[in-house]
């Protein structure tokens, strides 16, 4: 737990000695949530209280930011150590993979936490968008999509560790990439077949699928919900493989001693 | 088990990396005692780095066994990393974090004991009280790399691996510097494997140093006796013939 905490402890070092890196983890989250609340507002006013916009749909951005940030959490502290060139300082210690990379979720859960307090803040006390309207289900909701969320973060961790610094960039648009496969702001229906076979392969898809049904009064689905678990239980376990294939195929080839020590010898 | 205090704190033993068919590393067996400074010197590419990086356990051996302090490193990785420590002109500590949380932030990696008194110890000792709240990327070389040495001290390493300490540092530094790591190493008795490419700098600090080449290990034994053994003016002399020897057959063509 020790060493788990070290890795925590660094980016809180760095968090705190660098006020430049908080401010994006609330002012994006914000800016989603003032643009959105206000397309929900003008769309109520347009199409009358039949059906509630800001539920579906600043609901919807809520919860899909709750994962993006979450994976962000996780693949900004990895990246941190990319950018300072720290593998080589951190792999030749005590430490282990698994306690790196739990260091890595933490930190991504602590973070995260604050741009999701800034969400709620606003989404509740401006747009008046409560969450008790989800019910019951607004706890699977969030540990299908937290688990998700940390899921997505290791897979992409794995990937800039296998690819090098240079595949940062791949790692950033995941979530937006996703995003239409999932069906954050329309039904599955909506998309074609291929598509919807993607979707339902996704977790968060049932989460926004029950979300929907139950704004309709429809309640939610209970079997769909386990389906999401059982299946981000799997992604989970297989991102964590990922890596752990990743670290040893970098052992094996020296990428972890080259990430800092590009030296001849 | 307990280990003997004369015991190695580090035994190498067929120690071989192949990359895709090219040896980088071909079975290399030394031993380093507590207390013994060894120098481990070659030309660029005779497999120095690729060495030290199977002793950290960041590459994996294609073959053979690094026993660290009595612990097999391939089976009791993090046992055996906790009795060790390294520095190196080339990982520098992460220059976004002051001196004393880098400090603080391995020392807890390491699992050092009353981790507040260590640091303030090792502050004092590499004169870094002073620099203990400016950013470590702030600092100059010098000034980094005795961080990177209060570092490697932090756990009281049975076995301390310096990969070109004083590279990039001006000469009364690099005097400062090995002076430090002498006395660290003496005070401690731990053993130190040391690469360079400063012959002088091998010549005054190491009890033996171990010549490399092509991934072999070509000569071995203490400086002042190689110097005589093969009538050479100095350390130099014979890492230049050596060099030359390692890239040539013996019928002179390159190898």
């Amino acid at each position: 737990m020790t060493r788990v905490w070290a890795i925590v402890l660094r980016q809180f070092y760095l968090l705190r000695g660098s006020p430049v890196r908080l401010l994006p983890m609330i002012a994006w989250v914000a800016i989603d949530i003032v643009l959105w609340g206000f397309l929900s507002r003008y769309l109520t006013a347009v199409a009358g209280e039949r059906f509630n916009f800001t539920a579906a749909l600043l609901g919807a951005v809520l919860l899909w930011d709750f994962l993006t940030r979450i994976m962000q959490g996780v693949t900004t502290a990895f990246f941190e150590d990319v950018w300072s060139r720290n593998f080589l300082n951190l792999f030749a210690t005590p430490l282990t993979v698994l306690e790196y990379l739990a260091g890595l979720v933490v930190t991504g859960v602590l973070t995260s936490l604050l741009g999701i307090a800034a969400m709620l803040v606003l989404a509740t006390f401006v747009f008046h968008l409560s969450f008790l309207v989800y019910g019951a289900a607004l706890a699977p909701f969030v540990l299908v999509l937290f688990v998700s969320g940390i899921t997505l973060g290791v897979l992409g961790t794995a990937i800039v560790l296998r690819f090098g610094p240079a595949s940062e960039w791949l790692i950033w648009p995941i979530p937006s990439v996703i995003s239409p496969f999932v069906g954050v702001f329309y039904p599955l229906s909506t998309l074609p077949v291929w598509m919807q076979a993607i979707g339902r392969a996704l977790p968060p898809s049932y989460v926004f699928q029950n979300m929907r049904r139950i704004l309709a009064g429809q309640g939610a689905d209970w079997d769909g919900l386990a389906i999401a678990g059982g299946l981000a239980a799997i992604y989970f376990v297989l991102a964590f493989t990922v890596f752990a294939w990743v670290y040893r195929y970098a052992m094996r080839t020296g990428l972890i001693a080259r990430y800092s020590a590009e030296t001849a010898g | 088990m307990t280990q003997a205090a004369s015991d190695p704190v580090l035994t190498v033993s067929g120690l071989k990396k192949v990359y895709d068919g090219l040896t980088a590393v071909d079975g290399v067996s030394f031993e380093v005692r507590p207390g013994e400074i060894v120098g481990l010197v070659g030309p660029n590419g005779a497999g120095k780095t690729t060495t030290i990086s199977m002793v950290l356990g960041v590459l994996e051996p294609s073959a053979g066994k690094v026993i660290i302090d009595g612990v097999n490193l391939n089976a009791h990785r993090a046992r055996a990393l906790a009795r060790t420590n390294f520095a190196t002109a080339y990982a520098p500590l992460p220059g976004n974090l002051s001196v004393e949380q880098n400090l603080k932030v391995f020392g807890l990696i390491y699992g050092v004991k009353d981790l507040k008194t260590r640091i303030e110890a090792l502050l004092a000792e590499y004169d870094l009280i002073h620099h203990r709240k400016t950013k470590c990327g702030l600092l100059s070389s010098g000034e980094q790399t005795r961080v990177t040495l209060a570092k490697a001290m932090l756990n009281h390493p049975k076995l301390l691996l310096l990969d070109e300490p004083t590279a990039s540092i001006d000469p009364a530094t690099a005097r400062d510097i090995r002076a430090r790591i002498v006395n660290s190493a003496r005070a401690d008795g731990c053993g130190v494997l040391w690469t360079s490419h400063n012959m002088y700098e091998v010549a005054e600090v190491c009890h033996r140093v171990m010549f490399l080449a092509r991934g072999r290990i070509l000569l071995q034994g203490e400086p002042d006796a190689l110097i005589h053994e093969h009538g050479v003016a100095n350390l130099e002399d014979l890492f230049v013939s050596v060099a030359h020897e390692g890239l040539h057959d013996r019928t002179g063509r390159p190898a």
